[in-house]
C-alpha cells in the first residue's frame, strides 16, 4: 500500500466523525469534486463517500421468532397472512422469503397473474406496523404439545425479526430487451415485442458496489443502511462473482459482486422498503440500501468518482435467450445512455426505462451522509474481504485510466 | 382552444343516439375516440379526447348532460399515491400516451401527467406497489 500519496485509516476518519470533522459527500458530489480537484486533493479533503440503491431484491427475507405459546409448539408449517413461511427450524422461529405468495393465489393461471400479496409485502406490513395473522401447524411432541395455533400478531410481539437478504446491491445488472414477436411479463418488467423497449435495473453511478469495484472496503461486518436502519454485511452474496468481465474503469459490464446483508426489522422504516407484485412474474421486495465508503487513499476517490457513462452494460434478450439460458447479447451499453432514455440496440433506437429507483438511492445516501454527520453512524472496517477479483493491482486501474 | 380526454356513460335509453357526431356538427368541436364498449345491457361507455373553442366546448358538455350522459373528466379519475411511489419506472413501458414520464434526467423521477390520461389502466396493473388508481372505472 505504500505507493499511495494519500494514506487514511478507518481509526483516522472515525476520529473525524467524532470530532465534527469528517467531510462527507454522496457519490453524485464526489464525481464533481475529483473532477475539479484531482484524485489526489480529492482523496485529502473527502473522507467518505455515500452511495445508495433502491430496487426490487427476490433475494430477501425475514427470520421472525414468535415466542412461545401456551401450550407450546413446535411449529412445523408457518403462515403470516396467509403467506407461507419456512417452519423447517427450532420451534417458534420461522423465515419469511419475500417471494412467497399468498396461499390460493391464481399465480399465472390467468397470465399475466396479479400476484397481489405475498413475504415481500408481509415484511413491509410488519415493519409498518401492521396486525399481521399467525397460522402454526406442529405434529405434536411431548415437549411441544399444541398443533395448532392462530393469532394475530404485530412486530412488537416477536421475540426477534431480523431482515437476512442473501443477495441485494448486485453490482451492476442486465439490460433487458425482447426479440420475440409478443409481449413478455419479467422481474424485469414489461418487455414489448422485437425489442421496442429496454428496461435496466441499477442506479449506476450511485450503487454501492459501483463505487468500490473491487471490495477493497466493503467486507464482511461492514456497517451500513439496511432499510432506514443499521445493517451489516455479512458474507458475499449468492452467486457473487468478482471475475466477471471489467472495463478500464475496473467496473465489472454485468452482474458481478454481491453482497448478503442483516438488519434488525425493528428499526427499520417502510419509506425504504415495498413489498411488491410484478405482473406476470411474481412477488419481491423492494430494498434501500446505503453503504458508506471511506476514501482512505485517492484509489478509492478515483473509484467513487465513477460517472454513468463509464459504466457499461451488457444488453440481453429475456425473451427467447434468457430463459433457454442462451450465452449471447446484443452489445454494450452505458448508464448515461440508459438514463437519457434512449439506447441503440443492433442500429435500432430503443426506449430505455429504469426498474431501480435512482431518486430514492440519492435520498438513501443523503440520509445516510446525514447520519454520519450527526455522528450517529461510524465506519467499520471489514473483519474479513468478500472474495476478490484476481486482476486487482493496488493504482493499476487509475494509472491505466488516467 | 381546449382539449380534454373524457368517458362519457351512456344509459340504455340514450345509447343509440350519435352524440358524437352531433357534437362535431352542431358544436364545431373535434373528437378522437380511443376507446368504446356497448355492454349486453345496452348501457355504453366512450372515451373520446374532445378539442375545440372554449365556449363549443363549454356547450357540447352541456348538450351532452342535458340528454342524461354521464361526464367524467379522466385526468379527474387517475390517482397516484404520492407516498407509495418510489419511482422505479415500472409502469413507464406500457404507458401508451405518454402520461407517465420521467421529465428530470438528473433525478429520474417518474411524473404523472394526468392531461395525457386515458385510463387504459396499464400502470394500475404493472405498479408493483399498487400507487395508482383508477377511480370509478368499470
Amino acid at each position: 500500500m505504500s505507493e499511495f500519496k494519500v494514506k487514511k485509516t478507518i481509526e483516522e476518519i472515525n476520529e473525524k466523525i467524532k470530532n465534527g470533522e469528517a467531510v462527507v459527500v454522496n457519490a453524485e458530489e464526489m464525481i464533481d469534486i475529483v473532477e475539479r480537484k484531482g484524485i489526489i486533493e480529492a482523496a485529502k479533503q473527502v473522507d467518505v463517500v455515500t452511495t445508495g440503491t433502491f430496487g426490487t431484491m427476490c433475494s430477501s427475507g425475514a427470520f421472525i421468532n414468535f415466542g412461545h405459546t401456551k401450550p407450546k409448539i413446535k411449529a412445523a408449517k408457518v403462515w403470516l397472512n396467509d403467506v407461507e413461511a419456512y417452519g423447517a427450524v427450532a420451534a417458534v422461529d420461522a423465515y419469511i422469503g419475500a417471494s412467497s405468495v399468498k396461499k390460493n393465489d391464481p399465480l399465472n393461471a390467468v397470465h399475466p397473474g396479479r400476484f397481489e400479496y405475498g413475504g415481500g409485502h408481509v415484511i413491509e406490513d410488519l415493519i409498518a406496523h401492521k396486525k399481521i395473522k399467525l397460522v402454526a401447524e406442529g405434529y405434536g411432541t411431548d415437549c411441544y404439545p399444541s398443533k395448532h395455533i392462530e393469532t394475530e400478531i404485530t412486530i412488537n410481539d416477536l421475540k426477534e425479526a431480523t431482515l437476512l437478504n442473501p443477495r441485494n446491491a448486485y453490482q451492476n445488472y442486465s439490460v433487458a430487451i425482447n426479440t420475440t414477436d409478443k409481449t413478455i411479463y419479467t422481474y424485469m418488467g414489461v418487455l414489448k415485442p422485437k425489442i421496442s423497449n429496454a428496461t435496466y435495473s441499477s442506479a449506476g453511478q450511485m450503487s454501492p458496489l459501483m463505487n468500490d469495484p473491487f471490495y477493497l472496503t466493503i467486507g464482511i461486518g461492514t456497517r451500513i443502511f439496511l432499510a432506514g436502519a443499521d445493517g451489516y454485511v455479512i458474507y458475499h452474496g449468492t452467486q457473487h462473482n468478482p471475475n466477471e468481465e471489467r472495463n478500464r474503469r475496473g467496473v465489472p459490464k454485468t452482474g458481478a459482486g454481491a453482497l448478503a446483508v442483516i438488519g434488525d426489522m425493528k428499526q427499520m422504516s417502510d419509506r425504504y422498503i415495498k413489498g411488491a407484485s410484478i405482473l406476470g412474474y411474481g412477488v419481491s421486495l423492494s430494498v434501500g440500501i446505503g453503504v458508506p465508503i471511506p476514501i482512505l487513499n485517492e484509489e478509492m476517490a478515483f473509484f467513487t468518482s465513477v460517472k454513468d457513462e463509464e459504466i457499461d452494460a451488457y444488453i440481453y434478450d429475456y425473451g427467447y435467450d434468457y430463459p433457454l439460458k442462451i450465452d449471447n447479447n446484443y452489445g454494450l451499453t452505458n448508464y448515461k445512455d440508459l438514463r437519457s432514455g434512449e439506447i441503440v440496440v443492433g442500429g435500432k433506437k430503443v426506449p430505455a426505462t429504469p426498474l431501480s429507483s435512482y431518486c430514492m438511492a440519492l435520498e438513501i445516501a443523503e440520509v445516510l451522509k446525514q447520519r454520519i454527520m450527526d455522528k450517529k453512524f461510524y465506519l467499520t472496517k471489514p473483519t474479513q474481504p468478500l472474495p476478490q477479483s484476481k486482476d486487482y493491482k493496488p493504482l493499476k486501474y487509475v494509472k491505466n485510466y488516467l | 382552444m381546449v382539449s380534454k380526454k373524457i368517458m362519457l356513460r351512456f344509459p340504455k335509453e340514450v345509447s343509440d343516439k350519435p352524440f358524437a357526431s352531433n357534437l362535431s356538427r352542431k358544436y364545431d368541436l373535434t373528437f378522437n375516440i380511443m376507446s368504446a364498449q356497448i355492454f349486453p345491457r345496452k348501457e355504453g361507455h366512450l372515451i373520446i379526447e374532445l378539442m375545440g373553442d372554449d365556449k363549443n366546448f363549454e356547450d357540447g358538455i352541456e348538450y351532452l348532460k342535458e340528454n342524461g350522459v354521464e361526464i367524467q373528466f379522466i385526468e379527474d379519475s387517475i390517482i397516484r399515491d404520492e407516498e407509495k411511489c418510489y419511482h422505479c419506472g415500472f409502469c413507464l413501458p406500457v404507458c401508451p400516451t405518454k402520461a407517465l414520464v420521467i421529465d428530470d434526467r438528473k433525478t429520474m423521477k417518474v411524473e404523472l401527467h394526468k392531461e395525457n390520461c386515458i385510463a387504459c389502466g396499464y400502470c394500475v396493473k404493472v405498479c408493483p406497489v399498487k400507487a395508482i388508481e383508477l377511480s370509478e372505472f368499470a
